[in-house]
């Protein structure tokens, strides 16, 4: 029985929500009273296995191969299956970034189980573990319960657990060289580039105004530029807003867009999926605007209007306007 | 080219949910009696892609959905946007399976249909785990791609765009047949037509359960236990009631107590 950690890197660089699924796993091995081990994959990656095992776990495992240089889901499934099978660890974990989400699924199914992905939570029950995952994009919270033998595979949210919780030690580097050859590769993977240089920076933003579904037409844009005019904020969206082009891509706020951490955040018809309050939760004063009372951005809001926004933000446009002037 | 478009019937966006409070599922799952349905979004946007696919090469769209009896609205939808024919794979409480339960009987048929590409959305809007496409993918033996914003086919190939995080991308090729899994974003989606419509009513649609397709959908490593709503972690402050005053006691508080304006 043990619990292997799976950290991120690209290029030699740590994915930074590594650290927080090392503290998790440190946490969780801790409470089962196993061993904890680590593993990263990739090609030269000596510096970065060396690095963490200044962390608290028995074993790092560098898992060395040339066709690790570039990630392939074929290439880091067949990797880490090789790895699984000689650790037989009892739970796996990883952080739930986007190549977690392109390789892990498979690399589950190839032990006949099911990654639990998306984890904002964990507790033991007896010896057993039980994850909390969110259903209909935070809405609802559901405890999974893995069933029968491990290795259980789970991935876990950004920010859901803290890497400033991380405990230092000295572990052991291993290297593990996986049996991968070219004829096992399918994906051919070109450089990663970014569409165009940004031109609005809107991490330097000290105030924010985020629009989302509910401003429900293109043509309904100019009632919250009024509002961040008013503001002398940043007009910026949320996904969904940017897909159907009524704002461009560089204005997304959330995993896929940037990550903001202004002075005021006004969340305007933001319902708050993940994917968006990862890129925003870290303002410092969070403002929503939303006619449904249960909309999980009231989670992370410290001020809330419960209402109709073409109600609300005229009214809120007057007022800021007397406060400032 | 023959595309086979895996799609989701989902709770529409925005409906109350409620815990069930009684019967074989309580405390497990929501209160389905209520609710109206639609299309899982990235779903819409997956078939959206196969039907711009077969405008540009030619060939059939097959719909492929699993679910219970009330799914068959939303395989006419999409019927009625152009997809050529459907498979609707009967089963109730799709939420007792796992991903790899519900990959499993998705692969069985799809196994059968010998596509040349699969498109299915990036992630479902209830369950969202984001991981059929992939699990049906391995157990087909065939490569796959997420979270694709760009389709190209090339001959035996396909290159695609895929989005990787804070504002990169990567494009990516892969031999035929493949699973791609696609983002909501990805192109712009269509309305049926009347004649859609008029059209989808004599367009098959093959009604197939687990049993028919020969396969064991195997016990869930992973069970939902509960389901509820989440506790609060921080106590926003909420305003109620007429706009002007909700907006000046709101203003009040980012002046004087937040200092923010």
């Amino acid at each position: 029985m043990s619990v292997l950690a799976i950290l991120e890197q690209q290029g030699g660089q740590w994915h930074r929500m590594s650290w927080e699924t090392l503290a998790a796993a440190q946490q969780f091995a801790a409470a089962l009273k196993v061993p904890l081990n680590l593993a990263v994959a990739g090609s030269g990656i000596g510096a970065l296995a060396a690095e963490a095992a200044t962390k608290s776990a028995g074993k790092v495992y560098a898992v060395e191969h040339p066709l690790l240089g570039e990630y392939t889901a074929d290439g880091y499934t067949a990797a880490f299956e090789g790895l699984v099978q000689a650790l037989n660890p009892a739970i796996v974990m990883f952080p739930h970034t986007y190549r977690t989400r392109d390789f892990a699924p498979k690399l589950a199914t190839r032990f006949s189980r099911t990654l639990i992905g998306d984890v904002v939570a964990a507790r033991l029950d007896g010896a057993s573990p039980v994850f909390v995952r969110q259903l209909f994009q935070g809405k609802l919270s559901a405890d999974v319960r893995p069933d029968g033998e491990g290795p259980h595979f789970v991935s876990l949210q950004a920010g859901a657990w803290r890497a400033d919780t991380l405990e230092s030690g000295a572990a052991v580097v291993e290297t593990f060289a996986p049996p991968l050859d070219v004829a096992m590769i399918r994906q051919q993977p070109e450089a990663p580039f970014r569409e165009s240089a940004r031109a609005v920076d809107l991490t330097a933003a000290e105030r924010i105004v985020s629009v989302g579904r509910g401003i429900k037409d293109k043509e309904n844009i100019p009632v919250v530029e009024a509002l961040a005019r008013a503001l002398g904020a940043e007009l910026a969206a949320s996904r969904p807003i940017c897909d159907a082009g009524w704002l461009p891509m560089e204005r997304q706020v959330g995993s896929s867009g940037q990550t903001v951490s202004p002075k005021l955040y006004l969340a305007v018809g933001i319902s708050g999926a993940i994917q968006h309050l990862v890129g925003m939760k870290g303002a410092k004063t969070i403002v929503a605007i939303n006619k449904d009372p249960h909309a999980p951005i009231f989670e992370v809001a410290d001020y809330g209007i419960v209402g109709d926004l073409f109600e609300v933000i005229p009214a809120l446009v007057e007022q800021i306007k007397k406060a400032r002037s | 080219m023959k595309i086979v478009v895996a799609i989701k019937q989902v709770p529409l966006r925005d409906s109350p949910l409620r815990v069930t409070a009684s019967g074989q599922r309580a405390g497990r799952w929501i209160e389905e009696s209520d609710l109206s349905f639609e299309i899982n979004e990235p779903d819409a946007y997956a078939l959206e892609e196969a039907l711009q696919l077969k405008e540009k090469h030619g060939g059939e769209v097959v719909v492929l959905c699993a679910g219970p009896q009330r799914a068959a609205q939303t395989i006419r939808e999409a019927l009625a946007k152009g997809a050529d024919r459907a498979i609707h794979l009967e089963q109730d409480d799709l939420a007792e399976l796992d991903t790899l339960g519900v990959a499993r009987l998705l692969s069985a048929a799809l196994a059968a249909e010998k596509p040349d590409l699969i498109l299915t959305g990036l992630q479902s809007d209830d369950l969202g785990a984001g991981q059929t496409g992939v699990v049906a993918a391995e157990l087909l033996g065939m490569p796959h791609a997420t979270i694709i914003m760009q389709v190209d086919v090339e001959g035996a190939m396909v290159r695609v765009k895929r989005e990787l995080e804070d504002g990169w991308f990567q494009h990516i090729r892969l031999p035929l047949p493949a699973v791609l899994t696609i983002q909501s974003g990805i192109n712009k989606l269509r309305y049926a037509t009347l004649m859609g419509i008029k059209r989808a009513k004599a367009k098959e649609i093959k009604r197939l359960t687990a049993t028919d397709l020969g396969i064991s959908l195997g016990a869930a490593s992973a069970v939902i236990e509960k389901v509820y709503s989440p506790a609060k972690t921080k106590q926003a402050q909420i305003f109620e009631g007429d706009p002007k005053t909700a907006a000046a006691q709101l203003v009040e508080k980012l002046k004087f107590e937040a200092h923010v304006i």
